[in-house]
């Protein structure tokens, strides 16, 4: 018979060995731990990568190991570590993994085998794609968006083996994600505990929840673009590649079509701009109204704009493919498309504001991190309305303006917030509290030196700077300052990645010599602070799930004995 | 009392049923094995592969510079002197129509709990699907050594031809080949009594949602591909 799943204690497969139980562990905690410091780890070769392209574009010609074939490998592989193996593997396998079944109350994932197997996928895709750095010929240089023909064609850094195991590993960490994503959705719709609604979870589980749907159906067109471009590069098919002169001869392929190719890649890259932005909405929410002890403002809208904002980022993918060619009509379409996630957007940012708006504000880390988020959140997505115009993009495509964009809007926003969630749930997960001063030492660094890096790019975007490229040398429409720009932007970014290094020192040390955490240092009213044990066992809560009464953001309400109330408590009618 | 209600009547309280089963707490979709929820999430996903596959094709067979061959033709089988255009592709789709209908009734004998004509009928439809693949061999195996249809090349004209029916056929084919196995795993444990001890027949029942998934999905290639 079909029967309420949480209660069931039966799927739980308790490890007997200190090998299922950290190693081949179906625990959602584990599996979570294990997905983060993977993806960390693989993050942090990105981010060694894009010190090394700043050392380039600084001084050029002062490392004489950095190649223009090296300096091209590096942006495609720090490009696509950074979005798809970093941020998407880390918010959801990592956070989605952790917070679902604590904040809903279930004790694990419907499927952990299949969880399971979800990590040891991604693992897999990793060591694929880090097989690249060592194959004949090096990774792709093709660009994070592997746009044949050029990606698979002679005179691209790592056209011979780096695209094959690029694309490989894609396609192995399609089939992760969805071993994963489909027990994130699973979990959320048919194993919440009793009294918790779908409109009485945390933001943070709707964010992730809705991520998770959106990656389920934008990752089948990477997966397909990745199995084509494969054959074509494999087996000599035709997919994308037309007739072309390369190296003096004709190409024996003909009739394919690249704009194919761009069409499926955005199909899936747009949407995974919000996979990765949606949870960060959700768990910044959630961090600003804890820390500023008072309910989200707007609840219901705001889980309206995270499904809305979802639904239209399928209807949006040809901005960017504004210049690629196609037929220019479709500017106006997917202009207009483009302009109206504004408006979802904006709500979600005008609702963080009012819940700051007289709130009682505690400025720990992790808020500073959260509101950090929303400066530079507002910042990418204003030049974000300037690239969402067509007449506007088509001057300032393919310079450092859509690097400053893209990299304040999808690149620095996720992370900050991800350092902001590290820092919120670091006492559940580990039991142990982290250094403050070195915390907010690492938060300043970071803040202002993401604007030191990324607010001159901007300027020289709209100086016309290409993006891209090996090094200006001494071109009439650059001015001097370009190269002075450049310099400094390259300081600020040593600067700030040397700076990571205060956050992984903190971390470590913590976890050995930190104080002991309160269960619940913040007063959170949801449930995952409400675990029986600290770090939470395996099982999450004991004998009996937890019984909920009511969301997850009554803070500061007037007449309550605490200035929170965790969802546990019965609502005073019932009780009377 | 007996009146007729009218449709606007019914539809409102079905609607308002929805809308509860989605606001209540617990579980969205009600009294339903997470498998089984699982399993429809999975198959939109799927859904999803194929469209892009299919799309893909479409665009390649708009956008191809030499001529597309006449399927008609191509998958045309010489039988006693005689030309009949797609009549292994009629096969091919009847027996896979049929497995649906053995796997539709192994699924309602598996909520009565008759294990014995569940299992029959689960390995018939695994049969069915087993004639299916055997007969794509021999259609791929024409078109390779006859015809001379390479993924690179297709004397008849474009060869993207080739290129997407390698592809896309490929991929259902290897759906076809999970979904064999999979029916013989649960078969084996129908046959073996799993599911009486377990009280749940629930995974003939999500075993037979895949399987009825690929068939869907070989009607539009059926129709795409095929007949267009």
């Amino acid at each position: 018979m079909a029967t309420t799943l949480a209660d069931d204690l039966r799927p739980l497969h308790h490890p007997h060995s200190w090998v299922t139980k950290y190693v081949w562990s179906q625990d959602h905690k584990v599996i979570a731990i294990q997905y983060s410091c993977t993806a960390i780890g693989i993050g942090l070769v990105a981010l060694v990568l894009s010190a090394l392209m700043r050392l380039q574009l600084g001084f050029p010609g002062a490392f004489p190991a950095i190649q223009p074939d090296n300096y091209l490998q590096f942006v495609s592989m720090h490009g696509m570590i950074m979005v798809v193996y970093l941020l998407t593997a880390l918010l959801l396998g990592g956070f989605g993994n952790y917070l679902i079944p604590l904040m809903i109350g279930a004790r694990d994932m419907v499927f952990p085998f299949v969880n399971m197997l979800s990590f040891w996928f991604y693992l897999l895709s990793v060591i694929v794609l880090v097989a690249g750095f060592f194959v004949p010929g090096g990774p792709t240089g093709a660009g994070w968006t592997l746009y044949p023909p050029q990606a698979i064609s002679e005179g691209t850094p790592g056209h011979q083996w780096g695209i094959v195991t690029m694309l490989v590993s894609l396609a192995i960490f399609v089939a992760a994600f969805t071993m994963g994503g489909l027990n994130y959705v699973t979990t959320v719709l048919q194993a919440r505990t009793r009294g918790m609604t779908l409109m009485r979870m945390p933001l943070s589980v709707w964010g992730i929840f809705t991520a998770s749907v959106m990656g389920l159906l934008a990752f089948p067109a990477l997966f397909v673009a990745a199995i084509m471009m494969l054959f074509d590069h494999l087996a000599g098919t035709s997919f994308f590649m037309p007739t072309m002169q390369s190296m003096g001869a004709i190409t024996p392929t003909q009739g394919g079509s690249p704009l194919l190719f761009q069409h499926l890649f955005w199909f899936f890259g747009h949407p995974e701009v919000y996979i990765v932005a949606l949870p960060a909405f959700g768990i910044v929410s959630d961090l600003i109204s804890v820390h500023a002890r008072r309910n989200i403002f707007g609840y219901r809208m705001m889980v309206w704009a995270i499904v809305i904002i979802g639904a239209l980022s399928f209807l949006v993918w040809a901005h960017h493919m504004y210049v690629s060619g196609m037929n220019p009509y479709f500017g106006f379409f997917f202009a207009t498309s483009t302009l109206i996630i504004a408006i979802p957007t904006a709500i979600k940012v005008y609702n963080w504001l009012l819940t700051l708006w007289r709130g009682d504000i505690h400025l720990r880390v992790p808020m500073l991190f959260a509101i950090a988020f929303i400066f530079t959140f507002i910042h990418g997505g204003l030049s974000g309305l300037f690239l969402g115009n067509v007449s506007v993009d088509v001057p300032l495509s393919d310079t450092f303006f859509v690097v400053a964009h893209f990299h304040m809007v999808m690149g620095v926003s996720p992370v900050l917030v991800i350092f902001g969630a590290i820092y919120h749930w670091y006492p559940k997960i580990f039991g142990r509290m982290w250094n403050e001063t070195l915390g907010k030492l690492h938060f300043w660094i970071t803040f202002l030196g993401v604007y030191a890096i990324f607010l001159p790019m901007h300027y020289l975007g709209i100086l016309g700077v290409p993006r891209r490229y090996y090094a200006l040398g001494e071109t009439a429409f650059i001015p001097q300052s370009v190269h002075l720009a450049n310099a400094w932007i390259s300081i600020a970014a040593l600067v700030v990645f040397c700076a990571q290094g205060l956050f992984f020192f903190n971390m470590i040390w913590s976890l050995f010599r930190g104080p002991r955490a309160d269960p619940n240092p913040w007063g959170a009213a949801s449930l995952e602070w409400l675990t029986p044990d600290t770090p939470p066992a395996h099982g999450n809560w004991g004998p009996h799930l937890p019984v909920v009464y009511r969301w997850a953001y009554d803070y500061s309400v007037p007449g309550a004995a605490r200035d929170f109330i965790p969802q546990t408590e019965p609502q005073v009618e019932q009780r009377a | 009392m007996a009146q007729a209600v009218p449709d606007r009547e019914v539809i409102a309280p079905t609607l308002r049923e929805i809308a509860s089963d989605w606001s209540a707490d617990q579980e969205v979709f009600r009294h339903t094995h997470w498998g089984k929820a699982m399993m429809w999430i999975f198959l939109l996903s799927d859904t999803f592969i194929f469209s892009c596959f299919l799309t893909g094709y479409m665009t390649m067979r708009a956008s191809a510079v030499l001529p597309w061959p006449n399927t008609a033709e191509v998958f045309a089988l010489n039988i006693g002197g005689q030309e009949l255009p797609l009549v292994l592709i009629a096969i091919m789709t009847f027996a896979l129509i049929s497995s649906s209908g053995t796997m539709a009734m192994a699924v309602n004998f598996g909520y009565q709990r008759d294990r014995r004509k569940t299992t029959a009928l689960m390995l018939i439809t695994a049969l069915f699907g087993l004639v299916f693949l055997g007969m794509q061999a021999f259609e791929w195996s024409k078109l390779i050594f006859e015809e001379g249809v390479r993924p690179w090349y297709n004397p008849m004209g474009a060869p993207q031809f080739g290129a997407t029916f390698f592809m896309i056929t490929g991929f259902h084919g290897l759906h076809v080949t999970c979904g064999v196995i999979l029916l013989l795993i649960i078969a084996s444990k129908v046959a073996r009594g799993h599911y009486d001890k377990a009280g749940d027949y629930s995974a003939v029942e999500i075993a037979g949602l895949y399987w009825h998934f690929v068939d869907l999905v070989w009607v539009f290639i059926f129709a795409f591909f095929y007949l267009w």
